[in-house]
Formats: structure tokens, C-alpha cells, sequence
């Protein structure tokens, strides 16, 4: 019983092939656009893992120089015998090649467990890595060395992209800082009866773990970015599933009924639709995970790129196959068929055995759930604008954009046949009102391929409008903030006296930047000392801020809090701020840092250096009117290497040339969803073309050729795709507007201004419209070459 | 005796009242004997035929079916009923689209679990469908497509077959035709054979004739 049940549900697939690869196509499409960018963000994440175990980053603290600089080999042994458990590392970077690769120099004796682990490799030997001979470093990172270093390298993917981990001494030697270390790193666990710090090393500071460097939280944006955009384009994916298995299993009522007529019990037959679905998810989620793993593969080295120029952050630029990648993918398929197939089953259940079996049964039916979508679509939008007024919190941020997309794709065709009602009754000639009418009935089939597209569109708005968004407030703020031709770094604190000394007679005006990283209404913040001039006053623009800001400022009367900070704490204009153990001063300004994770407070430099006299300044802005000259006289009059220079018109280049790799990231993803999109339009009218022969054989025989039908049939895809992008445009700006207004200050404290693109919204309207015609392109010309004896089966009596 | 249905009462809800289909019908019927269900468009034919075959459930009165209670049957019940012991013939064909010929002939009886290749053979001869066994049912005229679905009933060996109008899509000339061989076939396989329709010509083919007028037999 069961193998003649499976044969003739089996044979509706090999009967309708198109369906059938709509079905697996839409299934892998979703599920290889989900999982490939999954697999750029684990792979990115798994690096940053790397990372943080192979420099101890985010889990221990550490003591280092206060001056910023490195420190003296003296005050690890003064610290070991004062009775700190400590261990040193040494970090600096070194050119191999076009490459630069990060030094990392551990002492694996005194290190924590989870850093030596490392250095003891597979024997669990230390003695090799002790003799400082031998380095560690991925396959990638050996390969890019090749004989830059003397050192016997070892092959070791857990160990960070772009890192060499070495015994300390070796990298001292490597990086030419003999007896200097960057940090100590603290084992968690210190001596009751060591020394105070302050009488062994006076000069170190305590940095806690959690103000650690922590790289997943400095990028979470990105990757959150990439998620949404993963789910958007699953979502569109399921719901060219949905529309696949809605179809078919619409166009199997009839089989059904039969089947259950002929004696096949419900429960089993239900049982063997599921199992078919499971068999179709399986197959499918299998060809998804390998195109998925394509599409990672071309993604990842402009992801990398991104987040290395954007965050410093090292990807490995390859890709490696990870089982919860694999099954996460074949997980997404099974839920995705399972969301798609649901209500097909629940339907397939609760139908009467002797209900009639209508060819377009889910055409009246989708006319009769009208009212539903309506109520549900107005009830979706109504909470999405009821959360743009009271939600909070980032969830609700995401509940909103959820409401928002969800309710205007259940709108879409409830407005498109609002429209074309109207174009019915304003038709002038027969076929005009033919055309309008024939192209209402159409809409319960094509209506899941119009929601896909109006997503996909909504999204392609949305998601350019943010981005190119903050390319040009980044670039402002860039300009305010890089004022400064040049930056230059003294080489110690002795040195930094005599460079200030240098470069007074020489630039217009030296800037020196002093921070010290603190607390501020217990967040994390960098409290900054500025020498308030033309440089500030006349280039920095605020969200907010009170008429005298700069003067009062300058008198140590007023702080700057930059945006992140002041919506975290609730501190805004004139709220009082305590920046050190009594002293607090109210907030005069407050001004737009993007991308910056943590909070940013401004004070004058006096009051700074009153605050903080232990800071000492490595780091200056120089205003000069002929940069090259200076840097020149750095170079060769006063010995700086050039190294310690940089151009701030190289700052701006880089910045520039990183947003160009991360748009080529948006605008790959954008391709790809529209192509989707594109896709579920061409499957739709593939699948209704069966369906469409009785409807178009009376206009056929009233005059009309089967040329004059497939043009039509172009047409009216286009028309339809026309009216589905008029609408995506108002959607996908108000998804932008959330997402800069609402998840960005949600997610990340600070709120982008939105501008808005037409050029690239005309650009992508046509593309949008040629997808549709493209995909109307085959349906339309098998149209005009269908068999006039196929027209004319309709007509017949023994139908 | 095969079929014995007592005091069967059925009613539909419709959008202003309910409507009473079949108001007490008694029915008996022998083992190998035909019987003609006629009367007018909504008296209760295809009605009576559903709830014998277990296709719906009937408000009040029984059915013993091959010593069966069928009112007493559940869902799962039913469909063993339909599968080993009625046959359906639909006006309408209810072929498998997806399936060819030879496929939807043995089709039932492979659910039944009685495939026997030499009978569907002989049932495929008798009915002249041995040059369309590899054609989709979309390919036949009404009449093979009606051939088809008898050929599908019969391999099955069911004691019962009921046929709702199955000759109603079909002119005058094939209908005969159609009739004719399912009438031989059926005594060949020792059925019962119960037949709605309107056509009093094709029922006065039968053993015997009832007729049902505003849910009661005359």
C-alpha cells in the first residue's frame, strides 16, 4: 500500500519536473544564502577565537605601560619577585612581503595554561619552542613568510590569521626590542602577600579583561549586518518554497481525494507528503550547503578585507568545511521546507474527502483568505508603527522590522489587486479590459513571487541606503575628525619632549593626543585631553550642543561626550558628568563617532593633564600648510622614521578604499537576493503556465495569435514587477530609516542621518523590471509556440 | 445477502436550513446481482452510494456491508472497507493524472495488496486498452479514461462496486459501449454492482431498478 501511495505521489514530481527543480532550487537558493554567509561569519568568528587565544586577548588582565609605550624586561622580573604571577608578551608587526604579519612573543613557562597550550603543540614539548627557534603560524601565514624570518616555521591552524607565535627572546631579536615587552598578563589567580603594584612598578597600568581589545564585540555590526541579510534572503527563498509546494500540493487535491477514496488511510497519506517534503529538504539542503559554500568561498577575501581595514580584525581568507556549518544549513532547509509545507499538510488533513477538486481551488481560496491578510497585514503594520513609538531594547527593534516586512508583503497583493480593479474599471477596449482582468486573476499565483521581490527590492533600499548612508557621513566625520595633515608618534617619553620642542617653530599649530582609558557612569570610556583651537572649533560639528561650547571647554568648565556614550548613560546637555573622583562637569556637546564601540569624553588639555599627570604624550596632530615639507624635515632633520608618520590623506584613502571592499560585499549580497527574487518570478509563471492554457484559449480563438499572448505575458510582468517596485521603494526607505534611526542606536549607540540615493533606486527599478521581463522571457515564448491543438483541447466535451 | 442497509437517514447544513437527503432508506442486495439507483439531480443517488462505500458518515440507520457494520467502521476502518471491498467508479474518471495507463489500472490493486498480473491483462484486453497502456490518462478520450477507471476497480477484486453516473460524461454510442463490458466484467468477478444515473434506458441493463425521490426509495 504505502509503495503505490508513494509511486503516484512520486509521479506528480516526474510529471512536472519545473516544479519540481522550483521547489529544490528555491530550497538550495535560500539555504545556500543563508549558510554562506553563516560560513563567512563563523569563519570570521573562529578566527577572532584564534585570536583571542593565541594573544590571551578579553580573558585575563594586564598591566601595562601607562606612558603607552612598551616596557622594560626589568619590571616583569621586579613583578615575578615582588610575587605577581605575570608573564610577558611582545607583540609588533613586521612586513613580509606585500603582507604584515603580527609578531606575538609569548614566555610559555609563566604564561596561563590556555596561552602555553599552544606553544607545546601536539607533544606537548616545550622544549623546542623554548630554544626560539621555532615559530607558529597557520599554513596561510607560513606560506606568506616563506624565508622573511630565521625561524623553523610550523604549520598550526589554531593558531591567529596573520600571526606568528614564537618564545618571547625570538621575537624580541625579530622585532628589534631587545628587553621590551608590551604587556604582562596577570594569571587569575595572584598571591595574598605580593607588593602593592604602586611600590613595584609605579608606572603600569591595570587594565581589566572586560577593556580588553574584544574583537567579536568590535565587529558585531558587521556581522550583524551580514545575518540580517542572510535571513532576508533565506526568507525570500522560502517563500518561492512556499509558493512551489503550495502549488503542488493545491494541484494534487484531486490525487488526494482519489487516493483516500481508493482506501489510503489519511494519517498515512499525510505521513508520506511529509517524508516527501523531508526527502526534497534533505536533497536540497545538501545542494544549498555545497552552493553556500561557494558563495562563502567569493564572499570571504572582501569580507576579510573589510574587516581588516575596518576593525584591524585578521580573517583567514580561506574558507574551512565545519560540521556545525554543515548541519546548520541542513537544519535551516528542514525548517524552511517544514515552515513552507505546514500549512500545505494542515490544509491536506483537515480536507473533506468529498470536497470538490478545483483546478484554481488555491486561486478562490486565496480570494476568500482576503479579508484575513488584510486584518493580519493591518495588524502587523499597526504594531511595527506602535514600536517605532514605544519599543525599546534591540529585540523589539528586530520585532519591528519582523511586523514591518511581514505586514506590507501580506499588503502587496491586497494593494496590487486594489490597483488593478481600478484599471479594470477605467479600461477603455475590449482588450485592454481583458488584459486587466486576465492580470487580476493572475495574482493569487504570481502573489508569493511579488512578495519575494518586493522583499528582496525593500531590502536591496534598505540595506544601500544605510550603507551609502554612513559612506557619507563616515567621510564627514572623517574630515572633522582627521583636521590634522599629519600624525606622528614619538618614539619614547624622552623623545616626545624633543619632538614637541622640533615641531612648535615648524607647523601651524601641534596637537597632542593624550587619553587615558576610564569609566564613566560605569561604561568604558576613553577620556581625552585636546588643545582647543581652530582645528577643533572651526571643523567639529555636534548632534547637540550650547551656544559656548568650545570656550567653556577650554576653561575646564564643560565636557564633550561623543553620541554612543551620551544615549547609554542618558547624559545629555547639561547633565553633570563625573570624569574623576570629585570632579564632575556638565555636558556642553555632544558629537557623532561612528564606529566607535566605546564611549568618548573631551575635557581641555590643562585639566587633563591636572587629572592625569602620569600620562605622558607619544602622539600629536600636526596643522601645517605644506605637510610634505614637514614630513620631510621629520625625516631627515630631526631622525623620526617614517614609520611613526602618517598622512592623514592615506588615513582617509584606506578608510575609503575599505568602504569600496565592503560595498562590494552589499552589493554582491544585493545581486544575489534580486536574483532570487528574479527567480521565484520565472518559477511562478513556469508553473502556472499548465494552468494558464483554459484561461488563454478563449482569447486565442476570439482573434487574438499566440504572439500577441506571450507579449502580453511579458508585459504583464513587467507591469506587475513595476507596481510590486513602486511600492518596495517606501518600504525599503522606512526599513533604512529603522535600521539607522532605530537598530544602529539600539545595537550600537549612535543614530546616522539618512540620505537618500535616487540614481541608484532608478538603477535598481531597472534592473528589477528587466529581471522580470527576462524571467516572463521563456514562459512568454513557449506561449507563442504552444500547439493550436493544445488551445483547442479546451473546447473540447471529453475534456 | 452482501448489502443490507436499514432506516439510513442523512442531512446536509446548507447557508439557510438543513436539508434532508435520505429520509430512512432500506436497501438489500445480493451477492452478483446489479441494481439501478435512479431519480432526479439532488434525490439522494450519489449520497446513498458515499455512505455504503464509507466515503461519509450517515446521521442514523445502518449498513452491513460483507458482514461488516459500516456505521461502526472509524476513519482508518473506512478506508480498509474502500480498499478490499468496494469498488468506486466516479462520473468524473478520477484517474491519477501523473500516473500512466497501466499504472492507474493496477493501482488500487496494489493498495488492496492483490495484484494479479494475468487478470489485469484480461481486464485490459476485455476493455481494448492494451494499445494505450503507456499513455497519461490527458492523452485518452472520456471513454478510454471511463475503461481505465473500471479496469482500476476491477483489478482489485472488490466485492462491491459502486459507480456514480459513470457513463454520464460519455455519448450515447460509448456509454453503451462502457456498459456493456463492465456488466460482463463485473459477473465475470462474481461483484455486486450498484449504478446511479439518470438514464433509464442503461438502467433497465440491471437486475433490478430502484428509484429515489426526495430522499426515500419508491
Amino acid at each position: 500500500m504505502t509503495a503505490a501511495a508513494l509511486s503516484a505521489l512520486l509521479s506528480h514530481w516526474l510529471r512536472n519536473p519545473v516544479q519540481a527543480f522550483t521547489l529544490v532550487a528555491g530550497l538550495a537558493l535560500a539555504t545556500a544564502l543563508w549558510s554562506g554567509v553563516q560560513a563567512v561569519n563563523l569563519e570570521a568568528r573562529a578566527s577572532y577565537d584564534a585570536a583571542a587565544a593565541t594573544l590571551g586577548e578579553g580573558q585575563f588582565d594586564q598591566l601595562v605601560a601607562a606612558s603607552g609605550e612598551t616596557l622594560p624586561q626589568a619590571s616583569f622580573i621586579a613583578l615575578r619577585r615582588a610575587g605577581w604571577l605575570v608573564s610577558p608578551v611582545l607583540e609588533g608587526r613586521l612586513r613580509a612581503g606585500e603582507a604584515r604579519i603580527r609578531i606575538v612573543g609569548i614566555d610559555p613557562l609563566t604564561a596561563p595554561m590556555v596561552l602555553s597550550a599552544q606553544a607545546r603543540g601536539a607533544t606537548g614539548d616545550l622544549a623546542p619552542f623554548l630554544s626560539g627557534t621555532i615559530g607558529l603560524a597557520t599554513p596561510d601565514t607560513v606560506a606568506r613568510l616563506g624565508d622573511t624570518v630565521q625561524l623553523r616555521l610550523i604549520a598550526d591552524a589554531g593558531i591567529a590569521p596573520g600571526t606568528l607565535l614564537t618564545d618571547i627572546g625570538a621575537a624580541q631579536r625579530l622585532l628589534g626590542q631587545t628587553e621590551r615587552i608590551s604587556r604582562l598578563i596577570l594569571a587569575p589567580e595572584q598571591p595574598i602577600d605580593r607588593l602593592p603594584l604602586k611600590d613595584v612598578a609605579a608606572d603600569l597600568l591595570l587594565k581589566p579583561m572586560q577593556q580588553a581589545t574584544d574583537m567579536g564585540r568590535l565587529t558585531d555590526s558587521f556581522h550583524l549586518n551580514l545575518t540580517a541579510f542572510g535571513l532576508l534572503s533565506f526568507t525570500v527563498g522560502i517563500f518561492i518554497v512556499h509558493g512551489a509546494i503550495g502549488l503542488a500540493f493545491e494541484q494534487r487535491r484531486s490525487m488526494v481525494r482519489t487516493l483516500r477514496a481508493l482506501g489510503l488511510p489519511l494519517r498515512r497519506l499525510v505521513l508520506l507528503m511529509a517524508v516527501e517534503v523531508l526527502v526534497f529538504a534533505l536533497v536540497a539542503g545538501g545542494l544549498g550547503v555545497m552552493l553556500g559554500y561557494g558563495v562563502a568561498a567569493a564572499l570571504l577575501p572582501d569580507v576579510a578585507a573589510t574587516l581588516e581595514g575596518l576593525y584591524g580584525a585578521q580573517v583567514n581568507g580561506s574558507l574551512q568545511l565545519r560540521p556545525v556549518w554543515w548541519l546548520s544549513g541542513l537544519g535551516m532547509a528542514l525548517v524552511g521546507a517544514g515552515l513552507a509545507a505546514g500549512g500545505a499538510l494542515w490544509r491536506i488533513a483537515r480536507m473533506s474527502l468529498l470536497a470538490s477538486a478545483q483546478p484554481r481551488a488555491w486561486a478562490m481560496q486565496a480570494r476568500q483568505a482576503r479579508p484575513v491578510k488584510a486584518t493580519i497585514a493591518t495588524m502587523l503594520l499597526t504594531a511595527a508603527a506602535g514600536l517605532v513609538v514605544w519599543g525599546k531594547g534591540l529585540i523589539l527593534a528586530f520585532v519591528l522590522l519582523a511586523c514591518l516586512l511581514l505586514g506590507a508583503a501580506l499588503a502587496l497583493p491586497l494593494i496590487l489587486d486594489t490597483v488593478l480593479a481600478g484599471a479594470v474599471r477605467r479600461a477603455r477596449g475590449v482588450l485592454a479590459g481583458w488584459f486587466w482582468a486576465d492580470t487580476r486573476q493572475q495574482l493569487p499565483g504570481l502573489s508569493l513571487a511579488l512578495m519575494a521581490l518586493l522583499l528582496a527590492m525593500a531590502a536591496n533600499v534598505g540595506v544601500s541606503t544605510m550603507v551609502s548612508s554612513f559612506r557619507l557621513t563616515f567621510v564627514a566625520f572623517l574630515d572633522q575628525r582627521l583636521a590634522s595633515e599629519l600624525y606622528v608618534t614619538a618614539r619614547n617619553a624622552q623623545d616626545s619632549a624633543a619632538l614637541q620642542d622640533f615641531l612648535v617653530p615648524r607647523a601651524k599649530a601641534v596637537l597632542p593626543l593624550l587619553s587615558i582609558e576610564t569609566q564613566i557612569s560605569g561604561l568604558p570610556t576613553a577620556l581625552y585631553g585636546a588643545r582647543i583651537g581652530p582645528t577643533y572649533t572651526q571643523n567639529w560639528r555636534f548632534l547637540a550642543s550650547d551656544t559656548d561650547v568650545w570656550s567653556r571647554v577650554a576653561q575646564g568648565e564643560a565636557v564633550i561626550l561623543n553620541e554612543q556614550l551620551a544615549r547609554r548613560s542618558g547624559l545629555w546637555l547639561g547633565a553633570r558628568v563625573q570624569i574623576a573622583p570629585g570632579v564632575d562637569l556638565p555636558v556642553a556637546g555632544v558629537v557623532g563617532d561612528y564606529g566607535n564601540p566605546i564611549g568618548q569624553a573631551i575635557i581641555a588639555e590643562s585639566l587633563f593633564r591636572r587629572l592625569h599627570p602620569e600620562v605622558i604624550t607619544l602622539r600629536f596632530g600636526l596643522r601645517s600648510d605644506d605637510p610634505d615639507a614637514l614630513r620631510s624635515a621629520l625625516i631627515e632633520d630631526y631622525g623620526l622614521p617614517a614609520s611613526q608618520i602618517i598622512n592623514q590623506s592615506d588615513i582617509k584613502a584606506l578608510s575609503l578604499r575599505v568602504f569600496e571592499r565592503t560595498f562590494t560585499v552589499t552589493g554582491a549580497l544585493n545581486v544575489l537576493t534580486l536574483a532570487v527574487a528574479g527567480f521565484a518570478i520565472l518559477m511562478s509563471l513556469l508553473t502556472l503556465a499548465a494552468l494558464r492554457v483554459p484561461q488563454l484559449a478563449p482569447a486565442w480563438a476570439l482573434g487574438l495569435t499566440r504572439r500577441d499572448l506571450g507579449r502580453l505575458e511579458i508585459l504583464r510582468a513587467v507591469l506587475l514587477a513595476l507596481l510590486t517596485a513602486l511600492l518596495a521603494l517606501p518600504l525599503g526607505l522606512a526599513l533604512a530609516w529603522v535600521l539607522l534611526a532605530i537598530v544602529n542606536v539600539q545595537a550600537f549607540g549612535w543614530r546616522l542621518p539618512m540620505y537618500l540615493f535616487p540614481i541608484d533606486y532608478i538603477r535598481l527599478f531597472l534592473l528589477a523590471l528587466m529581471a522580470a521581463g527576462l524571467a516572463a522571457l521563456w514562459p512568454a515564448w513557449r506561449l507563442a509556440r504552444i500547439p493550436p491543438a493544445a488551445l483547442l483541447k479546451v473546447f473540447a466535451n471529453e475534456r | 445477502m452482501l448489502l443490507e442497509v436499514a432506516q439510513l437517514t442523512k442531512s446536509y447544513r446548507g447557508a439557510e436550513r438543513t436539508v434532508a437527503v435520505l429520509r430512512g432508506v432500506d436497501l438489500a442486495l445480493d451477492a452478483g446481482q446489479t441494481l439501478a439507483l435512479t431519480g432526479e439531480s439532488g434525490s439522494g443517488k450519489s449520497t446513498l452510494l458515499h455512505l455504503v462505500g464509507g466515503l461519509d458518515l450517515a446521521d442514523s440507520g445502518s449498513i452491513r456491508l460483507a458482514g461488516q457494520d459500516v456505521t461502526a467502521l472509524d476513519d482508518r476502518g473506512r478506508a480498509t472497507l474502500r480498499r478490499t471491498t468496494v469498488g468506486l467508479v466516479f462520473q468524473q474518471f478520477n484517474l491519477i493524472p501523473s500516473l500512466g495507463v497501466a499504472a492507474n489500472i493496477a493501482f488500487q490493486a496494489r493498495l488492496a495488496g492483490r495484484v494479479d498480473p494475468a487478470h489485469i491483462d484480461r481486464l485490459t484486453r476485455a476493455l481494448g486498452l492494451e494499445a494505450h497502456l503507456h499513455k497519461y490518462p490527458e492523452q485518452l478520450s472520456g471513454g478510454q479514461q471511463q475503461r481505465v477507471a473500471i479496469a482500476r476497480t476491477l483489478a482489485a477484486r472488490p466485492r462491491l462496486v459502486l459507480a456514480d453516473e459513470p457513463t454520464g460524461n460519455l455519448d450515447e454510442a460509448t456509454a453503451d459501449d462502457v456498459l456493456d463490458q463492465m456488466l460482463a466484467l463485473v459477473a465475470e468477478t462474481g461483484a455486486s454492482l450498484i449504478m446511479a444515473t439518470h438514464s433509464t434506458r442503461l438502467a433497465a441493463r440491471m437486475d433490478r431498478i430502484l428509484h429515489l425521490s426526495r430522499g426515500r426509495l419508491q
